[in-house]
């Protein structure tokens, strides 16, 4: 089954002199994932583009996808890898349920991945991608998970997270605004940190969209928005008279 | 003076500047040698437009490379009485570039007999930057207010400017806008300016390594500065648990010599001849 | 201490650099029938923080502990090896394995990925198996040495000279070269190495996890640190 999990080296391109050909790129790639702990469970957002390099070449993918009843995954990076991602969990949870009768819960599909992404960058052929895996365990007293796992294998746990450039825009404002309350924030707090969150971005991220969905999990399962737009406001701009004197 | 014997010395050089150092250096990294480490403030700076003027703020981290260099240092630099500047870079190139263009306009004010305009500064320092083509790491934010009211500017290490109402630079200049640009309005009153100037700051200090320890607030108006050194310090060090003194005689003696002097009193008074 | 691995990585023109360097330090102090393991929980990349809390410390037994610093991924799944060969150890010989078979095992395993070694920087330490504390320190390739302390880390340039002063009592004179820390000490060292290496290191800060190893067993306590 392992074998198969992960690319096999038949599939892979062979170069002139013999060597294989990994990934050396990201080609069509999404942006930023952001998640964070509220009191009833996780909630995550992400935009609706797939960049092919800086233009904007898919304007309607989805990259927040649910896994079983209680988790979603949310992706960043290489949209192809995720793909092969989004396949392999079908196929294992498939198996899982025939075999064993067994839904997975979000730890195990965190621990999974978190052992695919490692295991390819340690074939140095990385699947290039940022991950977000989120969900509420009913087995565990319907504790709140929240998991981040990368290329290179690194994986943290914390209440609020943030993949590429959110990392650096959301990041902070979610730390400020929703870290030292995740176990009192309500789902309507949480939800506008998050647009916030996202509107920031969208004003400074040129690699986003002003086309987002937004996920949840509570104890009663997964719930995905429809895409939607935010508000912005540019009417600062007409203030903007050049660049110097 | 010949004119040749000037060419001579010069040679065929166009004017202008020569870069030839630059790619010296350049060639010489390349083949394994090392240029010295420069400090650098790998820095959080913000500044905003209010209702009244100008609000500047910075962290007071400087590091090099890893280690933090300077705990507490001060990167909002005096230009003129009424405009001053935040440096992100290399410590030493923007404090040489802010001296040099305060000093100018020092020079313009009395010559003149007018006080500087904050655009006359900017044009200084962008000119000056241009000529050295980036290899002068000073990112600067410049605000002040003068005869035409508040300015604010940021000036990149190549010479190019913005004018904006609120501006953020340094490697925790994307934590700091996040918080401006969630938050920011138009005309806000100062108190409200200048706690968001500090949250700002903070945001980068909390979340860039590059910026950290304490912030510096200077709020500058048409009649007034209040420069507020250290107007926050969210990161006071803890005491130590242990002592660490050590006992009389810990330090290793590896040779001593002792030399008698005699003392004036042992001598004969002094002999007047 | 990474520059090494760095250059050998690099020789592979155009390739994937497959390590990154997530920051942290971890310490370790044998006292005559203790242990103190103290690690920050600081997870960087870059000049960004991804999270405040994520544990470099793993427990092997009820008297061996595991420090780690350098690539975290790496730092992980050595630790789950080593525990995994530590639970096959007690199915095998009904026996708990003693500090010093592990240590050896560290060394073995590691050596093992001697041509894509696991970054890490580890520090092996606890109670042998006469109850002394014990520290035992690798370079990433699973070179052994078994010591009375050892930092590792970002901070370690910092605090490593400190220990070797305060603890290993090197250029000092006119002291009892035979004293050793009480576990109070010990302790207290272990905190004032941390909230000063904080101070002057950008990747050591957030929150510190300091455990006590003694014959009553492993305590841990968690402290502040600075978050700038």
């Amino acid at each position: 089954m392992s074998s198969s999990l992960l690319l096999s080296k038949k599939n892979s391109d062979v170069t002139e002199n013999g060597t294989y050909k990994h990934t050396t790129s990201p080609i069509v790639t999404g942006t930023s994932v952001l998640a964070l702990k509220y009191k009833d469970g996780v909630m995550m957002a992400s935009d609706c583009l797939a960049s092919y390099g800086s233009l904007a070449r898919f304007r309607n993918v989805r990259r927040l996808q649910p896994i079983g009843t209680h988790t979603i995954l949310g992706a960043s990076g290489e949209i192809s890898d995720f793909q092969f991602i989004q396949n392999q969990f079908e196929g294992l949870m498939l198996k899982e349920h025939v075999e064993d009768g067994q839904k997975l819960e979000t730890s195990s599909i965190y621990r999974y991945l978190s052992n695919v992404m490692y295991g390819r960058r340690s074939k140095v052929d990385p699947l290039w991608n940022k991950y977000i895996v989120a969900g509420v365990e009913p087995s565990k007293n319907n504790n709140i998970f929240l998991g981040f796992v990368d290329l290179y294998g690194t994986t943290y746990q914390s209440s609020v997270m943030a993949t590429g450039f959110g990392a650096h825009i959301a990041l902070p404002i979610m730390r400020k605004y929703a870290e030292p309350r995740a176990d009192s924030l309500t789902e309507e707090e949480a939800s506008k940190i998050l647009d916030d969150c996202m509107r920031v971005l969208y004003y400074r991220d040129a690699r986003s969209f002003n086309k987002i969905q937004k996920a949840k999990v509570t104890a009663q399962g997964v719930e995905i928005s429809e895409p939607y737009s935010l508000s912005t406001n540019w009417d600062f701009a007409e203030s903007i008279i050049g660049y110097g004197s | 003076m010949d004119k040749n014997i000037l060419k001579e010395i010069v040679g065929e050089h166009e004017g202008g500047f020569s870069f030839a150092n630059a790619k010296r250096n350049e060639y010489l990294t390349q083949n394994g040698g090392v240029m010295p480490n420069a400090t650098k403030t790998g820095t959080t700076i913000v500044g905003l437009i209010y209702k009244d003027g100008v609000v500047l703020g910075a962290d007071t981290r400087a590091t090099a490379g890893t280690i933090v260099a300077d705990k507490n240092c001060a990167k909002i630099h005096y230009i003129t009485p009424n405009i001053y500047c935040c440096g992100a870079g290399t410590a030493a190139d923007t404090e040489f570039t802010t001296n040099i263009v305060s000093s100018q306009l020092a020079l313009h004010s009395m010559n003149s007999g007018r006080q500087a305009h904050v655009s006359t500064a900017m044009t200084l320092l962008k000119q000056y930057l241009f000529r050295y083509q980036g290899h002068v790491s000073a990112a600067l934010v410049l605000g002040g207010v003068d005869i035409n009211g508040p300015h604010l500017y940021t000036v990149y290490p190549h010479g190019s400017t913005d004018k904006l109402p609120f501006v953020t630079m340094g490697s925790g200049s994307l934590a700091a806008m996040a918080i401006f640009e969630s938050r920011f309005k138009p005309n806000m009153e100062r108190d409200e300016a200048v706690e968001l100037v500090k949250d700002a700051i903070e945001s980068g200090i909390f979340n860039d390594l590059g910026s950290g320890s304490n912030v510096d607030v200077c709020v500058i108006t048409k009649d007034k500065v209040d420069y507020l050194r250290n107007y926050a310090k969210p990161n006071e060090r803890v005491p130590k648990l242990k002592s660490y003194k050590f006992a009389r005689g810990t330090t290793a003696i590896i040779s001593e010599t002792v030399r008698k002097f005699n003392s004036v009193k042992d001598e004969d008074a002094m002999e007047v001849v | 201490m990474s520059t090494e691995i760095q250059n050998a990585a690099k020789s592979h023109a155009g390739r994937w650099e497959p390590y990154v360097d997530n920051g942290g330090t971890s310490l370790a102090i044998a006292g005559p029938d203790f242990c103190i393991i103290a690690s920050d929980t600081r997870q960087s990349e870059g000049y960004s923080i991804n999270t405040r809390y994520d544990s470099k410390v793993h427990q092997i037994t009820d008297k061996v502990l595991f420090a780690t610093s350098g690539y975290s991924a790496d730092g992980k799944k050595l630790a789950e090896n080593i525990k995994i060969q530590a639970e096959k150890y007690l199915d095998k010989n009904d026996k708990i394995i003693q500090a010093p078979s592990i240590a050896q095992m560290t060394s073995i395993i590691m050596y093992q990925k001697r041509f894509f070694p696991y970054y890490v920087f580890p520090i092996l330490a606890g109670l042998d198996g006469e109850g002394k504390g014990c520290v035992f320190s690798y370079d990433p390739v699973g070179n052994m040495e078994r010591v009375g302390f050892q930092v590792y880390g970002s901070a370690s340039a910092l605090i490593q000279p400190f220990l070797d002063n305060q603890v290993g009592l090197k250029h000092q004179e006119n002291v009892d070269k035979n004293r050793t820390l009480s576990k109070q000490e010990a302790f207290d060292l272990a905190i004032d190495s941390f909230t000063s290496a904080t101070e002057r290191d950008i990747y050591t800060g957030d929150y510190l996890e300091i455990y006590t190893v003694d014959s009553t067993g492993i305590h841990k306590e968690v402290r502040t640190l600075k978050f700038d």
